[in-house]
């Protein structure tokens, strides 16, 4: 772990604070796009090292939140049936449905189970010939890759009852429509490293181009965070829009093409509608028809599901970056982890959540360690 | 290219509530916390179950008797350095500790789910043995139920404990004072780790083995010491974070800690960073924190340390002020943030 104690080393954190300090002239406005980078600005303080007026702003980033109710109710639907045995990564439990979530499908006899890998659920359904299993697939391209090849062995070694309940969301598709919306404040985004890990980012070189906006790949350290926030300011400030890759230990321009080939076999890019946002065009993965057999949703005929909605959370707001979540009157009242209005207070990587977890109420005071000027006092 | 038009509308649903128990109710954090307000507290009100301590003291024919009781429900009841009768055990053992009494005796009840091994349960049984011999307790009265295949999850254990209070002042949330300092009596996180190690679906290769331990005998020797203790709390399920945060609220204190002042060994930072854990939150079966006064500090520090069971251990905090019962940690990064109880259990995160 000496590797990660040198990207949470607090010296080396105040230095590049200095810097983006030194080097910053205006008012910025920066989105994290990933649910996990914005844990991390939480949990550590990122923010607290800031110079003021240089605002982080959360973006879409985590799959959990986004996946829409539609779904979530399928997964509810399907979960509930005697001869299915529904598996899911954690997250995915807590979120809530139109009426309840799999937690409580689990709590009322469903066989609902955890698993840490796709092949995981895989080898289940081996094991278990006489029920169908039922994987969850969630995440954005990050978790695309063992997914598609689940299905793939799942195809080509004849497990028949395994199938997927697909809700694949693609980044770049969402920062696009983030910049194109009339009421877009975001200047500058940090690219989730682990998506570009296996992607690459030269999705992300037109959308700099055509937006003007500085795009920084970064992964999840303090440090790493810190220095794709200072090599944003840099280009915003010397007025340059192109992509930098802060994480260069672990992304490539071109990503895991290896991994990237698996996904294209399995799955084509579909529109999805995001879960708090809306519809966007060409945001989604779906099976390709020659591993239709293996989609849980022609598996299993669904009846209409109702939607109840509430109006009083914003979460969309908050996915695209246009309220903090303290800025939402149910924050820490009417909206819990426990008792939550919308999905961000559930998810491990919801923003309300962090918010919740770390900001319920401010740290009392704190104290640089070393110069760097002014730094924001109190979080926002 | 020209900039895409999107319309977008923003709606997210849903308020859930829980009218019916959930794992998480069982996870140590704030469920579990509201459980046993709403439904058991109001219920058993009385001046013992209030003070809310790991064991109940109360003085019988002039002698102070700690008593206590708790259910093991491990999965898998075998993990890397100990099983589930240890647990039952040392457990109990801990919970009688903490409130400064030598464990005396402890009863067993077992709740056996048909087509269990009687192997299985041989090996259970002979650990409890060795457990209590080394504990010196003497496990003197117990029961046994057998339900249908597929009403258990194999071997469900309780037990329960007396023991006689040594400790001359009490020792409880409410003596917590501004100004005292916390201890842990050693690295954090082994147990959750290794019993996770070992579950179906993750097992991960490590080296790693459960802390459990029976900690009388350091609670015991800081007593005989002369150390003022003014709190113990065992750091099981939920972890530091849960019983700083208990201890906090029990008080009305606020308290402070430091990230990096937290021992925490490689192994288990490791896994903690693959599957989305905080180690603050994660399980302990052989650890504990003290609260003592400042005065007392090194005094406590040393004797800790000069026992096997707590050569690790470490100043992490302080209290600091009465009031808002809140926890506040350092991070290693040097700015502060709240280290909060959590809502249910840790979930491996999606990526």
């Amino acid at each position: 772990m000496r590797f990660v104690d040198e990207y949470r080393d607090s010296d080396a954190a105040a230095e590049v604070a200095t810097a983006i300090g030194r080097i910053t002239t205006k008012p910025w406005t920066i989105m994290e796009v990933c649910g996990g980078q914005t844990h991390a600005i939480v949990r550590f303080g990122i923010d607290q090292l800031l110079p003021k007026g240089l605002t982080l702003v959360h973006g879409p980033g985590c799959p959990v939140c986004v996946t829409p109710i539609e779904l979530i109710d399928a997964a509810i639907e399907i979960a509930s049936r005697d001869d299915v045995i529904f598996c899911s990564f954690g997250d995915m439990l807590r979120v809530p449905g139109s009426s309840r979530d799999l937690l409580a499908v689990k709590a009322s006899g469903g066989d609902v189970r955890i698993v840490y890998s796709p092949l995981d659920a895989l080898a289940l359904a081996k094991r278990q010939p006489a029920k169908q299993v039922v994987f969850f697939a969630v995440g954005f391209e990050t978790t695309a890759p063992a997914n598609a090849m689940a299905v793939y062995r799942a195809r080509h070694e004849g497990v028949d009852n395994f199938s997927v309940l697909v809700a694949h969301v693609l980044v770049p598709p969402a920062m696009s429509s983030i910049l194109a919306s009339p009421n877009n404040r975001v200047q500058g985004f940090l690219a989730a490293g682990h998506v570009c890990a296996v992607m690459g980012y030269t999705e992300y070189e037109p959308l700099a181009q055509c937006f003007r906006v500085p795009i920084v790949v970064t992964g999840f350290e303090p440090l790493d965070i810190l220095q794709g926030v200072y090599l944003c300011v840099k280009q915003l400030e010397n007025g340059r829009a192109e992509v930098e890759n802060q994480y260069a230990r672990t992304v490539r321009r071109e990503g895991n093409a290896q991994a990237q080939a698996m996904v294209l076999e399995v799955f084509e890019v579909a529109g999805r509608t995001w879960r708090g946002i809306g519809d966007i065009p060409g945001s989604g993965l779906a099976l390709r028809p020659r591993y239709a057999s293996h989609d849980a949703l022609q598996r299993f005929p669904l009846q209409q599901l109702a939607q109840s909605r509430d109006t009083e959370c914003i979460a969309g707001e908050i996915l695209l970056g246009g309220k903090n979540p303290t800025d939402c009157p149910a924050f820490g009242a009417r909206c819990t982890p426990e008792h939550p209005l919308g999905a961000p207070m559930v998810s491990s990587e919801g923003a309300c959540a962090a918010y919740y977890r770390y900001r319920r109420s401010p740290p009392t005071h704190y104290l640089p360690r070393k110069g760097g000027g002014e730094t924001n006092g109190a979080p926002r | 290219m020209s900039p895409p038009k999107q319309s977008i509308s923003l709606s997210c649903p849903v308020p859930i509530t829980h009218s019916h128990v959930l794992l998480a109710h069982g996870g140590g954090g704030r469920l579990m916390h509201r459980l046993i307000e709403d439904v058991f507290l109001s219920a058993f009100r009385n001046p013992l179950i209030e003070t809310r301590h790991d064991a109940a003291v109360a003085v019988l024919s002039g002698a102070r008797l700690a008593f206590t009781t708790d259910s093991y429900v491990v999965n898998p009841l075998f993990f890397p350095g100990g099983d589930i009768g240890v647990l039952a055990v040392n457990g109990t053992v801990n919970d009688l500790a903490m409130a400064g009494a030598r464990p005396i005796y402890l009863s067993a009840s077992f709740i056996i789910e048909e087509g269990l091994p009687v192997e299985t349960l041989t090996r259970v049984v002979r650990s409890m043995r060795t457990a209590s011999d080394e504990a010196g307790v003497q496990i003197v009265t117990g029961d046994t139920k057998v339900v249908d295949r597929g009403k258990g999850d194999g071997l469900f254990i309780n037990t329960s404990g007396v023991g006689l209070v040594e400790a001359r002042h009490p020792i409880a949330p409410t003596r917590v004072r501004p100004g005292d300092a916390i201890l842990v009596s050693g690295d954090l996180g082994r147990h959750g780790i290794a019993v996770m190690s070992a579950r179906e679906g993750l097992e991960f290769e490590t080296t790693l083995e459960s802390d459990t331990a029976p900690l009388a005998s350091l609670v015991l020797a800081m007593i005989d010491s002369g150390v003022e203790i003014h709190c113990l709390r065992d750091l099981t399920r939920g972890g530091l974070a849960s019983a700083l945060n208990e201890i906090a609220e029990a008080a009305g204190v606020s308290i402070e800690i430091d990230e990096r002042c937290v021992p925490i060994r490689d192994q288990v930072r490791g896994a903690c960073e693959l599957l989305g854990f905080d180690p603050l939150y994660v399980a302990n079966e052989g650890r504990f924190a003290a609260f003592v006064p400042e005065a007392d500090f090194e005094r406590a520090r040393d004797v800790m340390k000069a026992h096997p069971l707590g050569a690790g251990a470490a100043l992490i905090g302080r209290v600091s002020h009465t009031g808002d019962p809140t926890v506040v940690v350092s991070s290693p990064i040097g700015t502060r943030r709240i280290l909060d109880m959590l809502s249910g259990e840790q979930l491996p995160r999606i990526c």
